[in-house]
């Protein structure tokens, strides 16, 4: 059904999605999040609120963290995207998975993937954050089902194995 | 008693891989072939009859499918308990919100203006939306008084005991609406073929409410409606009864167009037209003797349910039944009413009238304890129940609870004595004063009464091609640990790895009904069963002399495998079955309202920065017995959240309302905790099992959210000396309470003596 007359006003836009090159035709003020839900079919970025209050659909933007229904995709030209679905090395989990998934860090799972996006920036900001960084570095996601307190632990858990296979 | 090997162990969540991965699908993630969106045009004012609908120009009309309540193959309502709710309104509406026509449109960005381009004319009508306008009953907006439903508990003679009153202490407490704020919005796919009938998949709690109100509204037999369960991003009681209208939605468009539809909220549109926990008035006048005993009360327990009776009449048993909370009233008359009025239905939210009427309840024993001259704890220990006692409904405490020894050890962990003492001299200097506030409380699992022997829930337990085992239920997961708890019952009964054990997405075409999931049951009413059926398959292995009397977990495999070789489908049901001596009146609400209660003493500790007027809670200690712990890290995380949205409930969650209408449905301006907002909260087990759970199980999903509330305003009214009964408790309560009156001419406790 989409006619050529309703891609009127679209452009090309290139970007680099979990390592790989892609082009995608979208209206230039098109949310990233739906750019990459739906015609990237990365779905693991959820959206909450669309107006970047809860942080579901956190993603890395050349290693700074934002709310892609925030950005338009245009801003989003020539950048690098790190989504969830870019975290885990094939079947190996990261580190933060695995301790969100040991310590209860996951409940529902709708908020999972920006909040380990954000720990995950948070981690590479700060390898070892106190308590008060990680409650921090975590604020602008919410979580509905876990009082946040099992996220903080999976944090520091993950923040600890990292530190003792690197030293 | 803890020989197992599965039950009580912290096994790995069994989506959690899908869930960290971001793999797990949501509704919103599933796309069809050929797929339309739906929108929803609603009511814009509160009460008035539909006059006319005009297609505004500027939109082609023509690109779009455009359903009205003419539209409806069956019956105009959602079939829920009384049916009043209509799916589509037709000629009246009675709240804002109330959807009147669905659109739908291949072009999911075509829909928001389309809505806009759709103007309604309507004669208004007067509305009201207060409980007290509803009870003056100046204009009558539902039935013929107003009321949906009303309850009397009636235990002892209540009004003997005035006369023998040292005190009388009376108290007036509210509650706020409150809503659930899962952060997955509400969502449905349906889709619609002569032959198979109608599917929908959807974020969701209860598969068979919605396949119930799907038969009734596109009037199809059992067979033809078909309901899937998606991973679901939070639900809270907020997915209970509502996700029935959003796949009566989808499933209408889905019919007229013949093409798959789905529909999902946008934030604002969740907040502002979907249920919210109702709000509450309680009215307690308490006669105690001189020593601080209870010797009987009368509790008021009111609650608005909005427009429609949907659920009300559920939310305002469990509220009444719990109004006078952990303590043993010789004579007690409860009346409980949920009147009507021109907002919203509100609906389920985890507590489901309990947190509510326990509020009041909590509070009003410091008020008591006030009047008599005693310590909030004292006499909270003077009228706990006891084993052999009997509560409100007259059931008897057959559990060994000893509250006294909960109290004292929730009073430790929180240092609550030597911190109260400090307090006392700190609030003598600067602007932070600090308090201490406890709450004791209970929380009955399983439906209410008769309500698990009608529900007669049923479970599958089948025996794989591949020697594992797989769960038959309908019980959901929304983040709880459904599937994990569940599998591992299943596991442990049959002297499996948790590894053998799979569990089915719920699926109406698939699981049978094994009930709602909701009121704290899952584990304990459907665990049990689980347990029962995954026995029957042992047994079926044994008979057939497949298996000895001890096994490995490979030889179970191998027998499994073999009898299904040989004889095909492998599978074991179970069937709730009353236990024999629970009796319940539905006429005089009288008797066993509850197989088991959880039973909790929480303390809070705040502190009120007399500048800024906010309270910040500083530590909190949640101490609970409920029955043996299956997993101890999912435990902690339902108490965790759960007292995190009681913190929610008690200082930042307000609904505004105008005309019937929130007027903040935006998460900027519906504040709900986050990371930086909640002190180290302390969770802490009892445990002293259950006979009527599997493996020694109570309900533990709702208990956390009864406490947090009243022991925070209790620690409020330590630290200023000035009581508020009325939440949510918000700066500029707490700003205007001190500005208007010091603490000293608080005639509070003065008025409560006689």
């Amino acid at each position: 059904m989409i006619s050529s007359l309703e891609d009127r006003g679209k452009c090309e836009i290139s970007l680099t999605v979990n390592g790989a090159r892609k082009v995608v035709l979208a209206f230039p003020m098109e949310r990233l999040l739906d750019v990459l839900r739906q015609q990237l079919g990365l779905t693991g970025a959820k959206e909450g609120c669309g107006e970047g209050e809860c942080g579901s659909c956190s993603v890395l933007m050349d290693g700074t963290l934002v709310n892609s229904c925030l950005i338009p995709v245009l801003q989003a030209e020539g950048a690098a995207i790190v989504t969830i679905e870019g975290l885990a090395e094939g079947a190996q989990l990261q580190t933060l998975q695995e301790a969100f998934l040991e310590c209860g860090g996951a409940q529902c799972g709708i908020c999972t993937p920006g909040m380990i996006l954000a720990a995950f920036h948070l981690l590479n900001k700060n390898p070892g954050p106190t308590l008060e960084e990680i409650k921090e570095g975590l604020s602008g996601n919410l979580c509905r089902c876990t009082g946040y307190l099992q996220i903080f632990e999976a944090v520091a858990r993950a923040a600890q194995r990292e530190t003792t296979t690197s030293s | 008693m803890n020989h197992e090997r599965i039950v009580g162990t912290a096994v790995p969540r069994k989506e959690g891989r899908e869930k960290v991965t971001g793999k797990a699908r949501y509704v919103d993630d599933m796309l069809l072939p050929d797929m339309l969106y739906g929108a929803t045009v609603r009511s814009q004012i509160p009460r008035g009859r539909i006059k006319k609908i005009t297609f505004n120009p500027g939109i082609a009309w023509n690109e779009f499918v455009i359903v009205s309540a003419k539209d409806i193959p069956g019956k105009n309502c959602i079939a829920l308990i009384g049916d009043d709710q209509p799916c589509l309104a037709s000629e009246f509406v009675n709240h804002p919100e109330e959807p009147i026509l669905l659109l739908a449109h291949p072009d999911r960005r075509a829909l928001r203006k389309a809505v806009e381009a759709v103007s309604i004319e309507y004669d208004p009508l007067p509305a009201v939306f207060t409980i007290e306008e509803s009870e003056r009953c100046s204009e009558i907006v539902w039935g013929a008084d107003n009321i949906f439903k009303t309850y009397i508990i009636d235990k002892g003679d209540i009004d003997g005991v005035w006369s023998r009153a040292d005190y009388i202490v009376e108290g007036e407490y509210s509650t706020g609406a409150q809503e659930q704020l899962y952060i997955e919005n509400n969502g449905m796919i349906a889709a619609f073929d002569a032959q198979r009938g109608i599917t929908v998949w959807g974020s969701l709690q209860c598969p068979y409410y919605v396949h119930k109100a799907l038969m009734a509204l596109c009037s199809l037999p059992v067979e033809k409606v078909r309901v899937v369960q998606m991973e679901t991003g939070g639900a809270f009681g907020g997915k209970e009864e509502y996700p029935s209208m959003i796949a009566g939605h989808a499933a209408l468009l889905a019919i007229k167009s013949g093409r798959p539809v789905k529909i999902i909220y946008d934030r604002a549109e969740d907040m502002a037209a979907t249920t919210k926990r109702h709000p509450s008035r309680t009215r307690h006048r308490t006669a105690v003797s001189r020593d601080g005993k209870i010797l009987g009360g009368e509790i008021e327990f009111t609650i608005d349910g909005g427009a429609y009776a949907t659920l009300s009449s559920v939310v305002l048993s469990r509220g009444a039944i719990h109004a006078g909370g952990p303590y043993y009233w010789p004579n007690v008359r409860i009346r409980a009413k949920a009147v009507a009025t021109n907002a919203p239905p509100h609906g389920a939210f985890r507590g489901f009238g309990a947190p509510q009427s326990l509020f009041a309840m909590e509070r009003h024993m410091d008020r008591i304890a006030q009047v008599v001259g005693l310590s909030p704890v004292e006499i909270r220990r003077r009228n706990f129940l006891a084993p052999g006692e009997t509560t409100a409904t007259e059931q008897i405490v057959r559990e060994p609870i000893d509250l006294g020894k909960l109290l004292d050890r929730a009073l430790s962990l929180s240092e609550y004595h030597s911190k109260k003492k400090r307090f006392s001299i700190e609030n003598q200097a600067g602007t932070t004063k600090k308090g201490m506030g406890i709450a004791a409380f209970l929380h009955g699992a399983g439906f209410t009464g008769s309500g698990e022997r009608y529900l007669s829930s049923v479970v599958g337990v089948e025996g794989c091609a591949d020697g594992g085992v797989r769960v038959l239920v309908s019980s959901t997961e929304f983040g709880q640990g459904t599937k994990t708890v569940l599998c591992q019952i299943a596991a442990e009964a049959l002297g499996l790895r948790y590894e053998d054990v799979t569990i089915a997405q719920p699926d109406t075409a698939e699981v049978p009904n094994s009930g709602p999931t909701v009121a704290s049951r899952t584990v304990m009413v459907v665990g049990k069963l689980v347990e029962s059926a995954a026995r029957g398959i042992q047994q079926t292995l044994m008979l057939a002399g497949m298996l000895g009397d001890s096994y490995s977990a490979d030889e179970f495999r191998a027998a499994c495998r073999s009898h299904v070789a040989a004889h095909g489908e492998l599978r074991s049901w179970a069937q709730y079955e009353p236990p024999p001596d629970v009796f319940w009146d539905d006429q005089a609400y009288r008797g066993e309202a509850y197989a088991a209660y959880s039973w909790a003493v929480y303390v809070a500790e705040i502190a009120v920065d007399l500048t800024t007027y906010s309270v910040s809670v500083n530590d909190f200690v949640a101490l609970q017995e409920v029955g043996r712990v299956l997993h101890p890290v999912l435990a902690i995380g339902q108490i965790v959240g759960g007292v995190a949205q009681g913190i929610g409930f008690a200082l930042y969650e307000k609904v505004i309302w105008q005309q019937g209408r929130m007027q903040n449905s935006q998460m900027t301006n519906y504040i709900m905790p986050t990371s930086s907002d909640l002190p180290p909260i302390r969770v802490f087990f009892e445990e002293l099992g259950n006979v009527h759970g599997a493996f020694g199980a109570k309900g533990i999903g709702e208990l956390p959210m009864d406490g947090p509330a009243p022991a925070i305003l209790n620690a409020v009214q330590d630290a200023l000396a000035i009581g508020f009964d009325s939440i949510p408790l918000l700066p500029e309560d707490i700003f205007e309470a001190i500005t208007a009156h010091s603490p000293a001419s608080d005639s509070d406790v003065a008025s409560g003596v006689r």
